[in-house]
């Protein structure tokens, strides 16, 4: 045959089509934002910075100065300090309480998804259960039992986000069992175990990482919105939510309080929706196809 | 004077890797009531040649060359004009009726909105006609058909409604793509056979894109070959069929199975892909593949041109000589 | 209820498979009743239109849609009696290559390991191994493996993608191969290539084959015996030379009618098909095919047809068949 000769040369030698991507301008911009936040919230307790919570009666609401480079608070403690302390809060919160969600959500959906039938029944209503539970009372009735605290807050938050990233996953896992390179791997003798992990899962964490990287931005500005009603950190501990709530106390004599913390929160939720696009869109192996 | 003419028409689409040249100088042309059948592989560029006709390209495809139908060039025609002219004297039927048909709108609301919006009749008047063509185009029960949605009917049924969509108007022109390949093949003759009925009886031009040599062998007047963008081979059908002298008309109608052969007949197949339309080639684009091919395919261009027939184009410096059988 | 052709124990053996679904409130009845053999090293066709069941009878073989009732035997095994480890190690002489390459390739995962996955589930722990098998499997349906293996499924065209899915199909060295519409998807001159890259492996590994498709061109050119399938039945089961020459149902004659011929001498016959197939869901009594069948009358709705022999080796369910 050949024909069938002259094909293999031909289809070994044709080079497949190879894709190169430009990141942009804002991607790194976006996170090199990212990167400074988070060293200067890690290395916190390293900095020559002021103690965030040492009041200073004398010293009010002082303006930008050597000693105090963004100045105090209503309550003259260092601004920066509160600010880069706040950090630290705001993205514990806003990272493990999505990877909370993340984990078992995506667990959840991808097994619902997979195995259909009385299983997929009773973690769907479950999860509408929890849905419609209103989740302002959800917060309250914890914090209330179990005190005002950050593991609490993260939890809290955690399980609140477990029903939307169940969602992505199972539908996600519903379009893609029933591809033929599932079937084809049920056909091999695949145990389930293998189908999950290795055909399932590569496929499902994308858009999961997309959407986990959207609920850290929504994350850190629930726990804002939180600490702003009083159900979030404990003062005097500093978030950036808390930060805004109690810089609206002085909007009109020294609004910078408010303003500070609200451009650091709107910077770097922006940066994390911008990494997350940009992600999601680089490892998309079908967009890279002619 | 044709109804259609296409003249050094060229379309190129800008994509990461480069540019796409993806129709590459086609001059084609097609008379009131006759049928022409576009015949390539995937890729070919068949497609993209009728949405650029249909004045229907992506945004940023470069379309140059000239488009005359019924003594206007669409190229230069401004949106509106081209917007009262689709859909009421040129109609196109696409591959797949199930996208082509709105899912969540009735057939009914469809089709009479179609007509309403070229034909300027009252409710009434078009729910008529609709009934009329749905009849025309054999759907049984068709005044229940026009309360149903797409979803409800089977895919041969909603291919007989998008030509009657398309059919509503009168057209002169009706560009069908690929309108069999998602179905059966016993569907498949009952609606070629209804285009080309509804076709004799309305006297429209057709054009018929397929990559099946064989459904356009009965029913087109005049076929037209293309390969990497190209119209390689152009005939009158019977011609092209009897003496074929393009290698890759030959090469393409031989490798389709055919009943005759014995069963574990090897297939002569044609070895390799088609280039890739970003990295155009110096010479013939099919000279690789090709096992006629000599060292000057490898150079130069052959040019579309006829020999002993005036009717009968073909691109090619080693055709094949008139004399051999070719076929099945 | 249907002898063997000439030859010994067939390798695979489906006895009166009954295959139903669910679809929201409704059953459809995909596959009911159907009885065939396919005889170590033979090739089977399986030829229908879209619903009439031919792949749920491909899938059903491979367990992957369990039957109602009835038996698939595989080398004198029962494989709707199996559950587990032993189905498990059952599928591994029985492979699947799928209509739509691309999509049957995991679009995250290597060439490499797309191919060496059967192997690792096989439990081949050698990775050196696995890799000379990759490696041998990916030359003999030609392809470059040092090319191809470190790439991506969405690198390729549909007919690469489709040599893949063969490779993979035969790195564990199955001995049947359900083939459920493999060269739908592709080019004329790619299907070419696919189709006889598929004969020249089975001579080479000594496959047995069941080739489901709904182009009776293609299906006869690689097939030994053909049975034609209509909605959920068997209508006509026979060698290929003679089926062709002489089909004995209406309905193969039909189908063999609506091919188009690439000869503009030969004028298609005007509407030969009448009609289309009814739903699974509620399909005719007696004779599925009497709703479309020219030559149906009171016994074709009243009585169901039986396979019967009406020439040496061809059978046709029919109360009427053509002379």
């Amino acid at each position: 045959m050949a024909t069938l000769e002259l094909s293999i040369q031909d289809e070994a030698t044709a080079e497949p089509v190879r894709r190169r991507r430009k990141l942009g301008v804002l991607f790194w911009l976006a996170s090199a934002w990212l990167a400074i936040i988070l060293a200067l919230a890690i290395l916190a307790p390293l900095l020559p910075l002021q103690n965030p919570v040492d009041m200073d009666m004398l010293e009010r609401r002082a303006a930008f100065s050597s000693e105090h480079w963004l100045g105090t608070d209503g309550l003259g403690r260092d601004e920066l300090a509160r600010l880069i302390f706040g950090a630290r809060v705001s993205l514990t919160v806003g990272l493990i309480a999505p990877m909370v969600g993340l984990v078992f959500g995506g667990a959840l959906g991808l097994l619902a998804g997979y195995f259909r039938g009385r299983f997929e029944t009773l973690v769907v209503g479950s999860m509408d259960v929890l849905l419609a539970f209103p989740p302002l009372i959800f917060a309250l009735a914890v914090t209330a039992y179990l005190g005002q605290s950050i593991p609490n807050l993260t939890v809290i938050l955690g399980v609140l986000g477990i029903p939307a990233f169940m969602r992505v996953a199972r539908a996600a896992t519903l379009t893609l069992a029933r591809r033929e390179f599932v079937i084809a791997a049920e056909a091999l003798g695949a145990s389930h175990a293998r189908i999950l992990f290795r055909e399932l899962l590569p496929n499902v964490i994308l858009p999961l990482l997309a959407f986990f990287l959207l609920g850290v931005a929504v994350t850190i500005v629930v726990e804002g919105a939180l600490s702003f009603l009083g159900l979030g950190v404990p003062p005097p501990m500093a978030s950036w939510g808390s930060m805004i709530g109690e810089g609206r106390d002085s909007l009109d004599v020294a609004p910078r309080l408010a303003f500070l913390p609200a451009a650091g929160l709107f910077l770097t939720v922006l940066a994390f929706n911008l990494v997350g696009d940009t992600m999601r869109a680089l490892t998309d192996p079908r967009q890279g196809a002619l | 004077m044709p109804l259609l003419t296409i003249e050094d028409v060229a379309v190129e689409l800008p994509t990461p890797r480069g540019n796409l040249r993806a129709v590459d100088r086609v001059d084609l042309s097609l008379e009131a009531g006759r049928t022409l059948g576009i015949v390539g592989e995937s890729g070919c560029g068949k497609t993209m040649l009728s949405r650029a006709v249909l004045q229907l390209l992506p945004k940023k495809a470069k379309l140059t060359g000239r488009v005359m139908f019924d003594g206007v060039d669409l190229v230069r025609l401004d949106s509106e004009r081209l917007r009262q002219l689709r859909g009421r004297d040129l109609a196109v039927v696409f591959q797949d009726p199930m996208t082509s048909l709105n899912p969540v709108l009735t057939i009914g609301t469809q089709l009479m909105e179609t007509i309403q919006e070229h034909l300027e009749l009252d409710v009434a008047a078009a729910r008529a006609r609709s009934i009329e063509l749905l009849a025309a185009v054999g759907i049984p029960a068709p005044e229940q058909r026009l309360a149903q949605y797409p979803h409800q009917c089977s895919g041969g049924m909603r291919q007989r409604i998008a030509i009657a969509i398309a059919l509503s108007c009168e057209p002169k022109l009706l560009i069908a793509d690929e309108p069999t390949t998602a179905l059966d093949v016993t569907i498949q003759a009952q609606i070629l056979d209804l285009l080309a009925r509804e076709q004799r009886r309305r006297h429209m031009a057709m054009i018929i894109i397929t990559h099946d040599l064989g459904v356009v062998a009965g029913r087109a007047d005049e076929v037209a070959v293309m390969y990497a963008g190209r119209v390689v081979e152009r005939a009158p059908t019977p011609a092209l069929f009897k003496r074929m002298h393009m290698p890759y008309t030959e090469a393409l109608l031989a490798a389709i199975p055919k009943l005759e052969t014995a069963p574990h007949t090897p297939l002569p197949a044609i070895s390799g892909r088609p280039p890739d339309p970003t990295r155009p080639l110096k010479g013939c684009s099919f000279a690789p593949r090709c096992r006629y091919a000599g060292a000057r395919c490898h150079e130069a261009k052959p040019e579309l041109k006829a020999a002993e027939m005036p009717d009968h184009l073909y691109a090619c410096f080693h055709p094949i000589p008139v004399t051999e059988e070719v076929g099945a | 209820m249907m002898q063997m052709a000439v030859r010994d124990v067939p390798l695979l053996n489906v006895d009166d498979l009954v295959v139903e679904y669910g679809l929201g409130n409704k059953t459809v009845h995909a596959v009911s009743g159907v009885s065939l053999q396919v005889a170590r090293g033979e090739t089977l066709g399986l030829v229908g239109e879209s619903g009439c069941g031919k792949s749920t009878l491909g899938r059903a073989v491979l367990q992957l849609r369990r039957a109602k009732s009835g038996r698939v035997l595989f080398d004198g095994e029962d494989l709707t009696a199996m559950e587990g480890e032993a189905l498990r190690k059952m599928r591994r002489r029985v492979q699947l290559i799928f209509q739509d390459p691309i999509a049957s390739l995991n679009p995250r995962r290597r060439i490499g390991d797309i191919v060496a996955e059967p192997l690792i589930i096989a439990g081949v722990k050698d990775a050196a191994e696995r890799k000379h098998r990759v490696h041998d499997v990916l030359a003999a349906v030609g392809l470059d493996p040092d090319l191809v293996s470190g790439r991506l499924p969405h690198e390729f065209s549909g007919g690469q993608c489709q040599r893949i899915c063969i490779a993979r199909s035969l790195v564990l060295n199955p001995e049947f191969i359900v083939c459920d519409e493999p060269v739908s998807a592709l080019d004329v001159s790619i299907r070419a290539q696919i189709l006889n890259l598929l004969e020249e492996m089975k001579a080479r590994f000594g496959l047995t084959l069941l080739f489901i498709a709904h182009d009776l061109a293609v299906v006869k050119a690689v097939s030994d015996r053909v049975a034609v399938m209509y909605l959920g039945r068997l209508c006509e089961v026979g060698p290929s030379e003679q089926l062709f020459a002489k089909p004995a149902h209406p309905y193969t004659g039909l189908l063999l009618q609506a091919i188009p011929v690439p000869d503009p001498d030969v004028r298609p016959a005007e509407s030969v098909a009448t009609g289309e197939p009814p739903s699974p869901i509620a399909p005719p009594s007696g004779c599925r095919f009497r709703t479309r069948c020219p030559r149906a009358d009171q016994r074709c709705s009243a009585e169901i047809p039986e396979l019967r022999e009406v020439a040496p080796g061809q059978f046709a369910a029919c109360h009427h068949p053509l002379a």
